[in-house]
């Protein structure tokens, strides 16, 4: 059978998901953009990997459109006046996600909700918001159902965030993903604890250190003043822009080609490096130029994306397994000094070769690609997510991983996170968890998420799924949301059972 | 010479030593013998009788100018020397300063709000504690003494100087009672508990539930007379008795059921505590 016979013919996905999977294939028939003979050498080699964006893209990867900006004008487009009451702008909200794409065909980002929604609540008592808020959330699990899809919250305490929190630890969705924006002094520990509370009751929401990430991207005029959003597994994207496209080298692959250290560091990755970042502007300028994307969409004529506010991911992969390969057994990364100090080396190289290069459309990036530790999708099991330490080898103290995180997540402009299942008895001690979150941001820890060890709820590589849809998957069933097939895999894959739980 | 201090162990992280996170230190030794103790090898300090050195089967233990030498890095973890104890004593226990803990502690910042001293009896060590805690204080960590009750505090007065509270047990109410579940003496408690309470270094009381073997209803009564008004404002956790780790006449007695909890949670809101806490 042909690969659109078998799309066709699947008894485990949904229509929505066999038009999905049809239209990649059908995409991938096409050649447009070039490559040369070094990257494809490394290609055929897994060293390199275009993420399966699909070979000619005719729609940015990640798309944060301004919903202020949207919920402020409404849309000629979509026929919308501008919302007065709450009502109408979840309407519009639930209209324009139909509207947004992205590489997984559905919004990544549903927007910065609780600064959303708080100038549209006065009138409303909590208990006529909440089932509004509930319904609004289910809406968007079972519509984008992909727990790729986003929405941020803070770092300010808002009546809307509070009862966005409380909505959310009620309905138990896997979609969207909260990433609580954390910054000591202007996060209340009031709301942070609630925050907390939320996250040991249903894996939401992960936290960033805004601090750290505010200052990334030149606010947009008129628009959010930290002019950052975090979408689908952790990246750090412009608001009212977003990211052209993500490729990344597999270093774990890349080892396997490797003589020495010496000759990974400075032959095979400055010319993988090299090879990904020409890659990557023959993508985005086919996007850009050929694509006729910017050039059509009601996104880009009504001001909530600017093609210049897009930047390009450079990611990265399998540090863990890289250093493996090139030390050998006794200099385990994440505990071994040796071990560290060659991954810190390898990314110091990277990233100053990403930082030198001239990248086209990159405005909001000062004409550079942004570096992003990619957390890695589907059932590899080669491949230890970005920067991270591999399950089943973190160290002892758990203190001592996350000073290992904030030492390898100085080089991420565009997104680095981690994951930990915590001992259920935290939610009696939220205090606990704060104190955790405001040590590891003071020593420049960019991005921490918790789920509860005993929850349905578990995160994969950064998206959720529910333990229980996994186990359908497994069995031969359609499930709705289709992070449920990738979670699968990778869960069993990777042992992602046996994390070491922290804070016990 | 310096002063040291038998210490069992120190755990980075713990949730449920007091508020936020904080690092937990354990000194080994005790001065009253509980009949639910969960953790009994913590209760005396090694006499050197020599058993369990022979039995170790990682060779980590040796003798050394008469006492017994516990080798940390070549110890497997396997307990066997506490199975084999007749003594209630543990030969894994290392003697350090206040200074040496102190960099211990310290090397958890800034993930740690404070440091709790628990035991086995940690006011034994008061003076070791002092020490430890002017240290933390100095460098911005909270310090916290977890005690049965059973050591004057009125003869450590420096020490309460550089603690901000104690977690107090109050294990029985009447005099009886406490020394058959404790083998201690159950005034030296009260006057702690006054004494604490008019200072206002009460962190939290806790009172085990032990069916059976002590009288909760006595002591939530008790306490709530002798604290006065400063009830409202106290926190009250009530434990259940758990067999796990007991040794003894409770190796194999029930917990309390559910709704006896719930009484007593009820009973101590009555008494006007302002926040009681099951555990
Ligand atoms: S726990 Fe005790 S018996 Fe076991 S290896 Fe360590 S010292 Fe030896
Ligand atoms: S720890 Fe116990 S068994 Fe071992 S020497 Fe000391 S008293 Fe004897």
């Amino acid at each position: 059978m042909s690969e659109f016979m078998d799309i066709i013919t699947a008894s485990n996905l949904t229509y929505g998901q066999k038009l999905i999977h049809l239209a990649q294939a059908a995409e991938n028939c096409e050649h447009p953009i070039p490559t040369t003979p070094e990257f494809d050498w490394f290609f055929e080699r897994d060293a390199i990997c275009d993420m399966h964006e699909g070979n000619a893209p005719y729609r940015p990867r990640y798309i944060c459109c301004d919903m202020e900006r949207f919920a402020r004008q409404g849309s000629d487009f979509l026929r919308l006046d501008a919302p007065d009451n709450l009502d109408d702008l979840l309407m519009n909200l639930q209209i324009l996600y139909q509207n947004v794409p992205s590489v997984t065909g559905r919004p990544v980002y549903v927007g910065q909700l609780d600064r959303l929604f708080d100038p549209y609540l006065d009138g409303l008592s909590d208990e006529e918001i909440l089932p509004r808020f509930k319904r609004f959330l289910n809406y968007i699990d079972r519509t984008v159902a992909s727990g790729y899809c986003h929405a941020n919250l803070g770092p300010e305490d808002t009546r809307a965030g509070r009862l966005l929190l409380q909505a959310d630890a009620e309905v138990q969705n896997a979609v969207p993903n909260f990433t609580l924006k954390y910054e000591e002094g202007i996060t209340p520990d009031d709301f942070a604890r609630l925050a907390l509370k939320t996250s040991m009751a249903c894996a939401n929401p992960a936290y960033a250190n805004h601090r750290m990430h505010k200052h990334t991207y030149a606010a947009p005029v008129d628009g959010p003043a930290d002019g950052y959003t975090v979408v689908s597994c952790y990246n750090v994207l412009p608001i009212r822009g977003g990211a052209y496209c993500l490729d990344r080298v597999k270093l774990s692959q890349l080892a396997d080609l490797a003589t020495s250290p010496e000759h990974l560091l400075n032959e095979l990755l400055p010319n993988a490096t090299g090879a990904l970042l020409e890659y990557m502007d023959a993508r985005i300028k086919f996007l850009v130029e050929d694509s006729n994307f910017f050039q059509t969409s009601f996104l880009v004529r009504e001001g909530l994306i600017d093609r210049d506010r897009f930047v390009g991911m450079f990611g990265m992969i399998g540090m863990h397994e890289c250093i493996e390969k090139l030390l050998g057994p006794g200099h385990v990364y994440g505990t071994d000094p040796e071990a560290n100090d060659l991954a810190d080396q390898i990314m110091t190289k990277m990233t100053a070769q990403v930082q030198a290069w001239d990248a086209p459309y990159s405005e909001i990036g000062n004409g550079r690609y942004m570096m992003h530790a990619q957390a890695g999708f589907g059932d590899q099991t080669s491949s230890t997510p970005g920067v991270r330490i591999r399950v089943g080898e973190e160290p002892e103290v758990f203190f001592d991983h996350l000073r290992h995180c904030a030492r390898m997540h100085r080089f991420f402009k565009a997104g680095v996170s981690d994951i930990f299942p915590v001992e259920p008895t935290a939610a009696q001690n939220v205090d606990a968890l704060l104190d955790v979150i405001k040590g590891a941001f003071a020593i420049d820890d960019t991005y921490l998420s918790f789920y509860p060890s005993d929850s349905d709820l578990v995160r994969i590589t950064g998206f959720l799924v529910k333990r229980s849809e996994m186990e359908k998957f497994a069995r031969g069933e359609a499930v709705l949301a289709d992070t449920s097939h990738d979670g699968e895999g990778n869960w069993r894959a990777n042992h992602l059972a046996d994390r070491k739980v922290r804070l016990g | 010479m310096e002063l040291t201090a038998p210490v069992n162990k120190v755990i980075p992280f713990s949730l449920v030593d007091g508020p936020g996170s904080r690092c937990s230190v354990f000194l080994q030794g005790c001065n009253i013998a509980c009949a639910y103790c969960h953790n009994p090898e913590t209760q005396n300090l090694c006499l050197g009788c020599g058993l369990c050195v022979e039995q170790c089967p990682a060779g980590a233990l040796s003798w050394e100018n008469g006492r017994v030498r516990w080798d940390k890095d070549a110890c497997v973890q396997c307990d066997t020397c506490i199975h084999v104890c007749p003594h209630k004593a543990s030969p894994k226990i290392e003697w350090l300063t206040p200074g040496e803990v102190f960099e211990t502690v310290h090397s958890y910042q800034p993930f740690i709000r404070g440091v709790t001293v628990s035991g086995g009896e940690c006011m034994l060590r008061a003076d070791w504690m002092r020490e430890l805690f002017a240290l933390c204080r100095a460098a911005g960590l909270g310090t916290l003494i977890d005690s049965n009750g059973c050591v004057p505090f009125e003869e450590h007065l420096d020490l309460l100087d550089v603690a901000d509270g104690v977690m107090l047990d109050v294990k029985a109410w009447d005099e009886g009672t406490f020394a058959r579940l404790t083998s201690g003496d159950v005034c030296v408690v009260k006057r702690n508990l006054a004494l604490l309470a008019e200072r206002n270094k009460i962190e939290e009381l806790r009172i085990v539930v032990v069916p059976g073997w002590n009288d909760p209803e006595a002591t939530i009564a008790g306490i709530a007379d002798a604290l006065g008004e400063k009830t409202a404002t106290t926190k009250l956790k009530l434990i259940r008795f758990r067999r796990f780790g007991v040794v003894g006449a409770l190796a194999n007695a029930n917990s309390p059921t559910d709704e006896r909890m719930s009484e007593l949670e009820a009973l101590a809101r009555e008494a006007g505590f302002g926040q009681v806490e099951l555990r």
